[in-house]
């Protein structure tokens, strides 16, 4: 595991993308095609299964060191993570070990399907040998928790300069259900069609938030509709079988039962791009609708009567089994079309309607509107454009509607983790109530890291009250909030939940007195609740 | 029986000899350990140290300075005190200093560390009664990098940029991190340049016969081109200025026993991290304090509250004591 330590390493430590480029690709040309296959499955979010509770990897650790609990803990509480605490407080390896990525992996299967004590040895064997970056490694294969500081993207522009494939042609080869498990790097990699597994999907288009409206001109070469406040997915019909695939690649199909209709009116090889929305009498549902349905794997029938979802279609990408992404939007949209009006009107489907414009001052006015029909804003796509792969600028836009905002009076601090260790970043905010203050919402990003260690050197000095790792402040500082959407939420001390709350800016002009009220919350969700 | 040291706001304070250890506010008659911001301060009456920290801390406190010097092991009568002097492995210079009144010794450790870093008096441990300690990496996730691994980690890195014709900034405190990464770095590799602030203490330390490889200062009518695939020496500080630019794609590293930690590595946004440190690490306290024999313990500096627990574990009189040192910072440690 020592080339896959020293990987981790350099894509860990550096910040510049070049070095974490250099260092993967540099990786892709030598590595065994097994471990290549693992690293790419790791570094795109396919882990291995938690094999063991972390609460007895802290204690074996803290037994093979030789430590008490409390100072494991302690420790544990410096580090901020629970796999290199453990690589750091073990004593030094007393082998050595040569065993590769896989191999180590293959140990740890093995291991799950073993009684606790031979579990118990085995790990500890393995502390045993493995120098701390690699230990490290292992732990967190072990708690099947892998984070690590580098974009699919990046990984897959190493992976291009490695195998001299096309980035687009390795990003949709690497998407979808596979593991280690079910494939090989040559049927994954090297393989020539991505589509011959029928649950793949094809890479997202996705667009970049809108800069100026000036680049854009003309008007009439641009198609305008509606960002959709829903799940973005992609719905795939092939071989008789549908799938449908969220944007991070979960498949998502079980957890949207009444889209298996499509299967009977949709020709097989089908791949639709659209939002799952809570959608009821021709209308979008407002996302809290959908909140229900999200993150269930099967779902009552009450749910669905209360909350029944439609595809809001937005591209066609395959048709008749052919990748119609080359295609103009035009000409993929008029395909699109066809497909939805021979399907029946009960069927859970939609498309995604044009908002019809003369110039850009109509769509501003349009645009304005967004809230009021649940959606985020519109969405800009030049006619002529084909479906992309991935983040790209020039042909498709996104144009959110401006957030909402209030400003609000920090009351509480908490330490961030990792990077953030040591300083102050979430907070958690409150408005005048009369004379008291409360607490509505917490936020945690939106700053700069220079405006964080000023705030984190003033919450030092001005501390009431430590509750755990919370410290209860001084109310004096404003920042205003921008958020997405409000709802009312029973469960809340202030009887509202924001969505995507974070810090705009910090108000340092503004005295606390001026803060806003809980009526003026009260008063954006009668609106846009 | 008296305590021989007590802990006053000013610093340590032995009333036998009438003087401070290492004080943090102006006293006539100051003992130091060594010549680091945190312990040999501005402002003392007169200052004694050995005879190889002298020249540095002449050098930063200026001229006005009045040092009086010793000798390692070198006894000295102060008062009703005996004192002597003993090597802490720190820095070239760094010591221990020891004080025996009525029989009783105590020991003052300042900063030190228990390895041997090529470079500096190797750590001796002294038998005493009363030790008080730093402890700045006072938590068992503190283990340091052996020094033939680290040379040639650094060696490595050092050695696969200039072949990539990039220069490599590595930051490290002026005195001595500096001067030890120096001592590992291989000039068969390439040319070293320095920061001023870290060859102005190089220049000192030569001077007093300490063998360190030659450097090149950077200056500004220099043109760093000319030097491709140099090793650059610089101070923490300076690797966050413009300074640093003037080297272009270099590739970065800090060396720092707080590189031990991936946050912190992560928060430093360097290429590397070399984990290495002046300071003892778990194992190297724990060693430290068993060989002086010493029942009473106080830390002073560091994680001072979990470590006194430890101790008190042990069967060790063991406690805190508030300081102004503050080696515990990134930057230093
Ligand atoms: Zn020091
Ligand atoms: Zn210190």
């Amino acid at each position: 595991m020592k080339d896959f330590a020293a990987l981790f390493a350099r894509i860990d430590e550096s910040t510049k993308t070049s070095v974490k480029v250099a260092a993967l690709a540099a990786y892709f040309r030598t590595a065994p095609d097994d471990d290549k296959l693992w690293t790419i499955a790791l570094f795109s979010g396919r882990r291995p299964k938690r094999m063991i509770t972390a609460t007895k990897l802290r204690v074996w650790a803290a037994e093979a060191a030789g430590l008490p609990d409390w100072l494991f803990e302690e420790s544990y509480g410096i580090v901020g993570d629970l796999a290199e605490t453990i690589a750091l407080i073990l004593p030094k390896p007393k082998g050595t070990s040569d065993q590769s990525l896989t191999d180590w992996i293959t140990h740890i299967k093995t291991l799950s399907t073993q009684d606790e004590p031979a579990r118990r040895a085995g790990i500890l064997a393995a502390w045993e040998v493995l120098p701390t970056q690699e230990r490290f490694l292992f732990t967190k294969l072990l708690t099947g928790g892998f984070r690590v500081g580098v974009s699919q993207k990046l990984m897959t522009r190493a992976l291009a300069q490695a195998t001299g494939q096309d980035e687009a042609t390795l990003t949709h080869k690497l998407m979808g259900n596979w593991t280690p498990a079910t494939t090989t790097w040559t049927d994954l990699i090297d393989a020539d069609d991505p589509t011959a597994d029928l649950s793949r999907p094809y890479p997202f288009y996705l667009a970049y938030g809108l800069d100026s409206l000036d680049e854009l001109d003309p008007a009439t070469d641009w198609n305008a509709e509606r960002k959709w406040d829903g799940i973005r997915g992609q719905f795939i019909l092939r071989g008789g079988e549908h799938h449908l695939w969220s944007r991070g690649e979960d498949l998502m199909t079980d957890r949207f039962p009444e889209l298996a209709q499509l299967r009977d009116f949709l020709p097989d090889g089908t791949v639709i791009d659209g939002e799952v929305l809570a959608f009821r009498d021709e209308k979008p549902l407002s996302f809290n609708a959908l909140q229900s349905r999200i993150g269930r794997k099967t779902v009552p029938k009450k749910l669905l009567i209360e909350a029944p979802v439609i595809l809001m279609a937005y591209d066609l990408l395959e048709h008749r089994g052919q990748d119609i992404r080359k295609q103009t939007f035009t000409s993929r949209r008029k395909e699109l079309e066809k497909l939805i009006k021979a399907v029946p009107i009960t069927t859970p489907i939609r498309l995604s309607a044009s908002v019809p414009f003369t110039d850009w001052n109509a769509l501003a006015a349009e645009r304005d509107r967004s809230r009021e029909l649940h959606a985020e804003g519109l969405m800009l796509k030049r006619l002529d454009s084909p479906y992309l792969a991935g983040r790209k600028r020039g042909d498709w836009w996104k144009w959110k509607v401006d957030p909402l905002t209030i400003d609000a009076v920090m009351i509480y601090a908490q330490a961030g983790h990792g990077r953030r260790a040591n300083l102050f970043t979430d907070y958690t905010f409150a408005v005048w109530n009369g004379n008291e203050l409360t607490p509505f919402t917490k936020a945690y990003s939106g700053l700069t890291d220079a405006e964080f260690r000023e705030i984190t050197a003033w919450v030092r000095k001005n501390t009431l009250q430590k509750f755990g790792p919370v410290r209860q402040v001084t109310p004096h500082h404003v920042f205003e909030i921008a958020f997405e959407g409000i709802n009312a939420s029973p469960r809340h001390k202030s009887g509202v939940a924001l969505r995507f709350p974070r810090m705009l800016r910090w108000r340092k002009d503004k005295p606390m007195a001026e803060a806003n009220t809980l009526a003026d919350l009260k008063e954006m969700l009668a609106t846009y609740g | 029986m008296a305590d021989v040291l007590t802990f006053t706001d000013r610093g340590i304070y032995c009333a036998a000899g009438d003087f401070y250890i290492d004080p943090w506010r102006p006293v006539d008659r100051a003992l130091i350990t060594h010549g680091h911001a945190d312990h040999a301060r501005a402002g003392m009456g007169s200052y004694l140290a050995t005879d190889a920290a002298a020249p540095v801390m002449q050098h930063r406190l200026g001229p006005q300075a009045r040092i009086e010097t010793l000798k390692f092991l070198e006894p000295r009568q102060i008062g009703a005190a005996s004192v002597s002097y003993h090597p802490a492995g720190h820095v070239p210079g760094s010591a221990q200093i020891k004080v025996t009144v009525k029989g009783q010794s105590w020991v003052v450790s300042g900063d030190y560390k228990t390895v041997a870093d090529g470079l500096s008096e190797p750590f001796a441990p002294v038998p005493c009664h009363a030790f008080i300690t730093e402890c700045t990496f006072g938590l068992p996730v503190f283990s340091w990098t052996p020094q033939d691994v680290l040379t040639d980690q650094i060696n490595g890195w050092w050695a696969a940029n200039a072949a990539a014709g990039r220069f490599s900034i590595l930051g490290a405190y002026a005195l001595g991190k500096a001067q030890r990464l120096l001592t590992a770095a291989d000039p068969d590799i390439g040319p070293i340049l320095t920061h001023g602030a870290i060859e102005n203490t190089n220049e000192v330390l030569r001077a007093q016969g300490i063998p360190l490889p030659d450097t090149i200062r950077v200056t500004p009518d220099m043109n760093v081109k000319d030097y491709p695939g140099a090793l650059v020496l610089a101070t923490p500080g300076a690797m966050a200025q413009p300074w640093a630019r003037q080297f272009g794609r270099a590739s970065t590293a800090f060396a720092s026993g707080w590189m031990a930690l991936r946050g912190v590595r992560r928060r430093r946004a360097m290429d590397r991290g070399f984990v290495v440190s002046d300071h003892a690490d778990w194992e190297g306290l724990n060693t430290a304090i068993r060989a002086t024999g010493a029942q009473k313990i106080f830390v002073t500096h560091g994680y001072t509250d979990p470590f006194r627990r430890w101790l008190t574990d042990q069967g060790y009189d063991a406690h805190v004591v508030s300081t102004d040192y503050t080696g515990d910072t990134e930057d230093e440690a």
